[in-house]
């Protein structure tokens, strides 16, 4: 029991073209890994990748036991193609095209050659860099303390800005990328997260523990959002991006009919062993206190179902129970419990923090990582219970609703003023000088945990307590004999070689600098690299 | 440590802590209206246009 368990973050993230509203998503997504791809073969800030391997990939095995036809899925769900692969078969790339749009090839890359196009790779850091249906992603590499996970999550951000500005100064025109989650026009895409836990672990006891939990941690971890209902029809403030795309309490979709607790079952290690929680409920947050308490409570939470004890309480709506907390942002809003209780999502939250310091104490559960979690959810409930403005400096939601409702005083106007809109879409910019996130963190308006110099050397460098170091170390120093990486192989071609050569990486904490540091400090020749390595599959 | 000293310890502390809410809440409040009085030049022009050409595809 702690707050410190494997974690992997992933963000989609808006793009558009300026002027160009038409563009092509996809295309666009394509240029941003297309122009990171080009940083990495100039040799740029040591990112090295390599194509990625979809071997391993099994979207459609539903963690309650079972798997759905493949024909019965919807084809969005199919992730385990790679683009244009397959004749015949929808994938990520036609996907995101079935609309009116054109295909690759026949408008933004007319001059060029299409094949050339990188849509997926993996980065010297550890992480996956790839277009997901019709935006870019970057997955973060696996970390075991949440601050880890703040920090490989930022570089995610930072990643994106770089391929962008490589975009422009390649003469692709300016793109730019939103860490949001709706377009306030119908659309949602995710901000998921990925927990390992134990296989013997019941699904039902997640989804029992987890439901109200994460119906209610919005309140520290939301983004914020100037709109309501999936159409934005409503000009009001709401706490969550996410909440009102959200109809139902538990399945295997992500795009449609978005359930709180998602089922997908791909561990990417050891299958009698682990599972790979798949959240697909929360927000993508800028600020770096507010993902800190998003992962390290989620983490604790985790380990009190595990042990059992995770409070026994249970929405009657566990939908209408999101969205009304969402909806609220003076927080007073109280949900109906099964049994007719009545309860506010301060309260839920104090019976998972009460849960939560009891078995630390009872366990003398003291390390760093968890004493930070525990001391900053129950400092962050506080602080909402007395005056949620308190919050302002580490939340995201209410930093936002700071700002936006400041300026509509100041001036008189409704939050239907087309200035607001745009504030609640421009916080979200990831560009520095134009992100009003990054200008009001820039002067100091915002709790943060790493320095821009961190990030940096968190976008070169992958974590060195898993896998990923293995995985990142050997791009930085391999790259031209990886023809292939995901999260739990990596495939070698070398020259004179019979046949390509698999290494699994099937144990999430292996291959870390403990482990194989040494390989990479005596500069190995790569046959004789893949020999010392081989073994430890 | 005696009962006595232990709770005026933590009666300071959280004096300190109030000071601290305090501070910070000020900072953050001075934040917000620095960054308000220079958002004209920061915020894209035409802002109904602007907000309506952000248009996504699906997403999951």
């Amino acid at each position: 029991m702690s707050a410190r368990r494997l974690v992997g973050l992933e963000t989609e993230y808006g793009i558009i073209r300026p002027g160009m509203p038409k563009a092509n998503a996809t295309v666009l997504s394509a240029q941003i890994v297309d122009s990171y791809a080009q940083l990495v073969a100039q040799g740029d800030a040591r990112v090295q990748g390599a194509r990625w391997d979809y071997a391993d990939e099994s979207p459609l095995q539903d963690a309650r036991g079972f798997a759905i036809n493949r024909a019965d899925a919807h084809p969005s769900q199919l992730t385990d193609v790679e683009p244009d692969q397959q004749e015949g078969i929808w994938t990520a790339e036609s996907i995101a095209l079935s609309g009116n749009d054109a295909r690759i090839g026949s408008t933004l890359y007319q001059e060029k050659d299409t094949t050339d196009v990188v849509m997926n790779m993996v980065l010297g850091n550890g992480a996956r860099l790839y277009v997901d249906h019709a935006h870019p992603e970057y997955s973060s590499p696996e970390s075991t303390s949440p601050r880890a996970a703040v920090l490989w999550d930022q570089a995610g951000d930072e990643v994106m800005r770089r391929a962008a500005d490589s975009a422009q100064r390649l003469g692709g025109g300016q793109l730019l990328l939103y860490k949001n989650n709706t377009d306030n026009k119908s659309v949602s895409y995710g901000a998921h997260e990925n927990y390992l836990v134990p296989r013997a672990v019941e699904f039902s006891a997640l989804v029992s523990g987890l439901t109200p939990f994460f119906a209610t941690r919005q309140i520290f971890c939301g983004a914020g959002r100037v709109g309501r209902g999936m159409l934005g029809e409503r000009a009001e403030f709401q706490i969550s991006q996410r909440a009102d795309f959200f109809e139902a309490e538990v399945g295997l979709e992500t795009t449609i009919n978005r359930p709180i607790i998602n089922t997908r079952d791909e561990p990417h290690a050891v299958w009698d062993k682990y599972r790979r929680l798949h959240v697909i409920i929360g927000d993508a947050n800028l600020g770096q206190i507010s993902t800190l308490l998003r992962v390290g409570t989620t983490n604790l939470v985790l380990s009190l179902i595990e042990a059992g004890l995770a409070p026994a309480l249970e929405l009657e709506d566990p939908v209408a129970a999101l969205q009304q907390i969402s909806h609220d942002p003076s927080l007073a809003t109280a949900v109906r419990l099964r049994g007719g209780r009545r309860l506010s999502a301060i309260q839920i939250q104090r019976e998972y923090l009460l849960a939560a310091q009891g078995y630390c104490a009872s366990r003398g559960i003291e390390d760093a990582d968890t004493a930070e979690i525990l001391q900053r959810w129950e400092a962050v409930l506080d602080l909402l219970e007395r005056d949620p403005l308190l919050a302002a400096d580490q939340v995201d939601w209410i930093a936002k609703y700071k700002l936006v409702t400041s300026f509509a005083q100041r001036h008189g106007l409704g939050l239907d003023d087309p200035r607001i809109g745009l504030m609640d879409l421009q916080w979200a910019d990831l560009r520095q000088d134009k992100g009003l996130y990054y200008r009001l963190a820039a002067r100091g308006a915002m709790q943060s945990l790493f320095s821009q110099e961190q990030i940096n050397q968190a976008v070169a460098a992958p974590p060195e307590d898993t896998r990923a170091y293995l995985r990142g170390m050997t791009l930085q120093r391999y790259a031209p004999y990886v023809v292939a990486a995901n999260w739990d192989a990596l495939t070698f071609a070398v020259p004179g070689a019979r046949r390509v050569n698999r290494v699994f990486l099937s144990e999430p904490l292996g291959g870390s600098r403990k482990d194989v540091g040494r390989l990479f400090e005596a500069n190995l020749e790569i046959d004789e690299f893949i020999n010392k390595l081989a073994p430890r599959a | 440590m005696t009962q006595e000293s232990f709770s005026s310890r933590r009666q300071s502390e959280t004096q300190e802590h109030a000071e601290q809410i305090q501070v910070n809440t000020t900072g953050q409040s001075a934040g917000v209206d620095d960054l308000l009085d220079e958002i004209d030049s920061v915020l894209e022009s035409n802002a109904e246009e602007f907000v309506r050409g952000f248009v996504q595809k699906g997403g999951q």
